[in-house]
């Protein structure tokens, strides 16, 4: 499976560095790895989902509960999840630290995902979701510690979207 | 039973509790009893007060976490059973007050008015401990039960369909969710102090 190993590590050391404790997800491809690492460290509570806006609920619990937390998730994850981030996370002021994969982008090979490629950005700008792109390695670690940072000092959702370049070995 | 006099009954043992409430009566119905700074009340996102009340759980493993459910709201996250099942932390409570009714929103009936049966698919989900309890000694009962078992449950509690009169407090939301934060967190210092003098 083409989907890097190397880069899942870098991302998930990243969260590891921000002291993330409490990872949630619903598996995707291009998640595989990152899943397996936060299994795998007994520093890590995974918390895999039925449904990705469970994982809304689950942070804002672990927000308020003191313990750090991330999720990960696809895009049509966070289509699926708009609800929970409006009227908890938003309403609450909670803090959340979105990491979406994000199918549907040029090089999609996959009819079914090339929908929520379009939608992702746009729905991001409705919801005043601030936002960056994950599609170089050198990046992640500062990325994702600033995403980190401002999520913290705003109270408010953030979202890195993990881009093909990045989570792709072609 | 009335859920009203159902809180009442285990009001004693929510005061040692974390408590996360969902919307609407039970609410409003909690804070008629007295607001206390552990009590966490959900006024939308319905159906995410059982997520919260997991991440709560497996966040602080040493605190007792009680979950205050309604049916509507735990029929529109039924995936949130499977998902407390899988990590089934012994330190939650998971009670759903069974009216089957959207009583806050005109009355209209859910699908458990028809046959549906939460403790069921709560079981069949794989929570450890389920019952469902029609009157109040059955209810006190299974909640202190449920507490001392050490084994996440769920308990749904069938209760009239009558509300309170008023639905609106004078608790704002960012008050009660600062103010609950910040209980949490003196909990976890004055843990972390009893540790140190032992």
């Amino acid at each position: 499976m083409p989907v890097s190993v190397k880069h899942s590590q870098l991302i998930f050391d990243a969260l590891r560095a921000c002291d993330v404790r409490l990872m949630s997800a619903l598996p995707e491809t291009w998640l595989v790895h990152l899943i397996r690492m936060a299994e795998e460290d007994p520093a890590v509570t995974l918390v895999r989902l039925a449904k990705e806006e469970e994982g809304v609920g689950i942070s804002a619990g672990a927000h308020l509960a003191g313990v750090k937390s991330a999720m990960l998730m696809q895009n049509h994850g966070f289509l699926a999840s708009v609800n929970g981030i409006v009227s908890l996370a938003h309403l609450y002021r909670i803090p959340l630290l979105m990491l979406v994969s994000y199918r549907g982008e040029f090089g999609e090979r996959d009819p079914w995902q090339t929908q929520g490629g379009g939608a992702t950005e746009p729905l991001l700008r409705a919801l005043r979701i601030p936002y960056d792109r994950l599609d170089h390695p050198n990046h992640v670690a500062a990325k994702v510690r600033k995403a980190q940072t401002l999520a913290e000092a705003s109270l408010s959702p953030v979202a890195l979207l993990l881009c093909r370049d990045l989570m792709w070995e072609e | 039973m009335l859920r009203i006099d159902a809180l009442e009954a285990i009001y004693p043992e929510l005061e040692q509790c974390v408590v996360v409430t969902i919307m609407g009566a039970v609410s409003a119905e909690l804070q008629s009893l007295g607001h206390r700074p552990n009590f966490f009340y959900l006024l939308h996102a319905m159906g995410l007060a059982s997520s919260m009340g997991l991440g709560i759980a497996l966040s602080r493993p040493e605190l007792p976490v009680v979950v205050l459910d309604g049916d509507g709201s735990i029929l529109m996250n039924l995936g949130s059973l499977t998902t407390m099942a899988r990590y089934r932390p012994g330190n939650l409570t998971h009670v759903v007050f069974d009216n089957e009714s959207l009583l806050s929103v005109g009355g209209f009936p859910t699908a458990t008015a028809t046959g549906s049966d939460v403790a069921g698919m709560a079981a069949a989900a794989g929570i450890p401990r389920t019952t469902t309890v029609r009157t109040l000694d059955d209810f006190r009962a299974a909640f202190t039960a449920a507490r001392a078992s050490g084994e996440l449950t769920t308990i749904v509690a069938k209760v009239e369909a009558r509300g309170p009169a008023l639905y609106l407090t004078d608790l704002p939301m960012l008050e009660n969710r600062f103010q609950f934060q910040r209980h949490l967190r003196a909990l976890r210092d004055l843990g972390a102090q009893v540790s140190a003098d032992a």
